[in-house]
């Protein structure tokens, strides 16, 4: 029956369905995303994959269009939903009002379907939070984030799904002006802040960097080996400083 | 019905669902009532406009007549300058000199009115109702393609049902002065100088001979006046006041009205 809200407020005021869906969400493996200066990078924790399973290189960081990307911790399913919708909503911008759409504009979007799920008949939310990075027409760099309720964000830095909050502090800690200052140290704040919940190093990080002007890039296993591999050094290095000056 | 979906649409989205109903077909010209016309009178700019071989008016005539009217616009370096006449014909007889053919959609937008009165000023309101949403819900002015697209795609859903309308939509926007001409074909199409009506003719040959890029804007308001008044002295079914606008990058001003009858002694008197 498709009559029936099954998103109903509790006596306490709460929407019990929304905050089910943002347990699914806890539960998805991480995803971080860093505005910089000229640059947006996202990240996220990349699931071992099965022995005979062929290893899809991007499954969890998509292109809504030319210069707009997210990135999403949750129900693998659902996002697939939205990110369809997305994709088509920013063509239809395009043709309407012939001019690509802000990041501000298309987030706004995804939010209001997401909302408009925890108020129908017959729906459940969508089991989504999404990180929506991107620069606008401008050249100003965008990095927005959704959550199954259907409210966003603009954000700086932010992190979603399993352990989400140890890497939140982690860049609450570490986002300065310095840390942003070049490309490069963004991609790497980036790999240090997974780098903290994740596994086993650079075999479990999928990064994609979208600069102004260009699309979106993925980088290499071996690009992203090279950057481990000086991070490691960099926190040597700090160490032995650290040993000395005690 | 497509009418009742723009006048109700709460979601901001593009991606419209092409669902046109054919549950009533528009008569064209039975509500074209204005200006002060006696109810049954069809006051209209257009010619009565022959659609197809149903026509009882006489042989069947495929092409569309043009509208009983002038209006132009041309960009330059300065903007845009609008200049339209006055007057509204009910076949041969003259019901108005005094017609406000421009029709100001917001401070930085207008429109300009050739064919059906009516379909002109409700469309051009509706779309200045669905431009002031855009402005509330993006937090920037809508620019001027986007504005002649949602008119373009509002009237698009009528097309064949009857509507008379061709207009030119001017404003300025970030990327500089825009002119649009839309009409109730389905027709967009981007320029830097349009003229529409019987009278357009008379006002291209002014204007083309005229038009340069770096006039001022004494000169191009001159221009535009000078190419309505040519086209009123010819054209019977143009005439009454030439309305002057130009629009810049701080919005729109209105900059004269004169009679044409004013007009015409102002440029024959250096004649004698």
């Amino acid at each position: 029956i498709y009559d029936r809200a099954i998103t109903v407020f509790s006596p306490d005021g709460h929407l019990f369905q929304v905050e089910y869906a943002q347990e699914a969400v806890k539960k998805g493996s991480t995803a971080v995303g860093i505005r910089g200066k000229d640059i947006v990078v996202l990240g996220v924790e990349k699931k071992s994959v099965a022995k005979l399973q062929e290893e899809r290189t991007v499954r969890k960081i998509c292109t809504l269009d030319d210069h707009v990307c997210m990135a999403f911790a949750g129900l693998t399913a659902d996002a697939r939903i939205v990110i369809n919708r997305a994709r088509v909503e920013c063509q239809s911008h395009r043709l309407t009002v012939e001019d690509p759409v802000t990041v501000e504009y298309i987030t706004r979007h995804i939010a209001t379907l997401k909302q408009r799920y925890t108020q129908s008949n017959g729906r459940r939310p969508f089991g989504i939070s999404a990180l929506i990075v991107g620069f606008d027409c401008d050249g100003t760099p965008r990095l927005y984030q959704t959550d199954p309720s259907g409210t966003y964000h603009a954000w700086k830095a932010n992190a979603i799904g399993r352990s989400a909050k140890t890497v939140r502090e982690f860049l609450e800690k570490n986002y300065t002006d310095e840390a942003i200052a070049t490309d490069n140290e963004s991609i790497k704040l980036a790999i240090k802040a997974l780098l903290e919940v994740v596994q086993s190093g650079g075999k479990n990080i999928e990064l994609a960097v979208i600069r102004r002007n260009q699309p979106l890039k993925l980088l290499e296993s071996k690009e992203l080996e090279t950057l481990v591999t000086e991070i490691e050094k960099e926190d040597e290095a700090e160490k032995k400083k650290q040993k000395k000056s005690t | 019905m497509a009418l009742s979906s723009v006048l109700q649409s709460e979601s901001a989205d593009f991606s419209f669902n092409i669902d046109r109903s054919f549950s009533f077909g528009c008569g064209f010209g039975q509500t074209d009532l204005g200006f002060g016309a006696a109810p049954g009178d069809r006051l209209n700019f257009a010619i009565k406009a022959s659609l197809g071989p149903d026509d009882k008016d006489g042989p069947e005539r495929k092409i569309e007549f043009l509208h009983g009217t002038t209006t132009l616009a041309f960009k330059f370096q300065h903007g845009v300058i609008v200049a339209v006449d006055s007057r509204a014909t009910a076949g041969a007889y003259i019901a108005s000199q005094t017609v406000k053919k421009v029709i100001e959609i917001n401070p930085y937008l207008l429109g300009t009115m050739a064919g059906g009165a009516a379909d002109c000023s409700f469309w051009e309101r509706l779309l200045a109702r669905q431009c002031r949403v855009y402005e509330l819900r993006n937090k920037e002015r809508i620019s001027v393609a986007a504005a002649s697209k949602l008119l373009a795609n509002m009237v698009y859903q009528y097309k064949g049902m009857g509507l008379s309308m061709g207009t030119m939509v001017c404003g300025w926007d970030k990327r500089g002065p825009g002119l649009y001409y839309v009409d109730s074909e389905g027709n967009r199409v981007c320029g830097d100088l349009f003229a529409v009506g019987s009278g357009s003719m008379y006002a291209y040959g002014v204007v083309d001979s005229g038009l340069r890029q770096d006039l001022s804007v004494e000169e191009a308001c001159e221009l535009g006046r000078r190419a309505i008044y040519q086209a009123t002295y010819r054209d019977a079914y143009s005439g009454g006041q030439v309305n002057l606008y130009h629009v810049h990058s701080e919005g729109w001003t209105r900059v004269s009205q004169e009679d044409v009858l004013k007009l015409h002694h102002q440029y024959q008197e250096p004649k004698k």
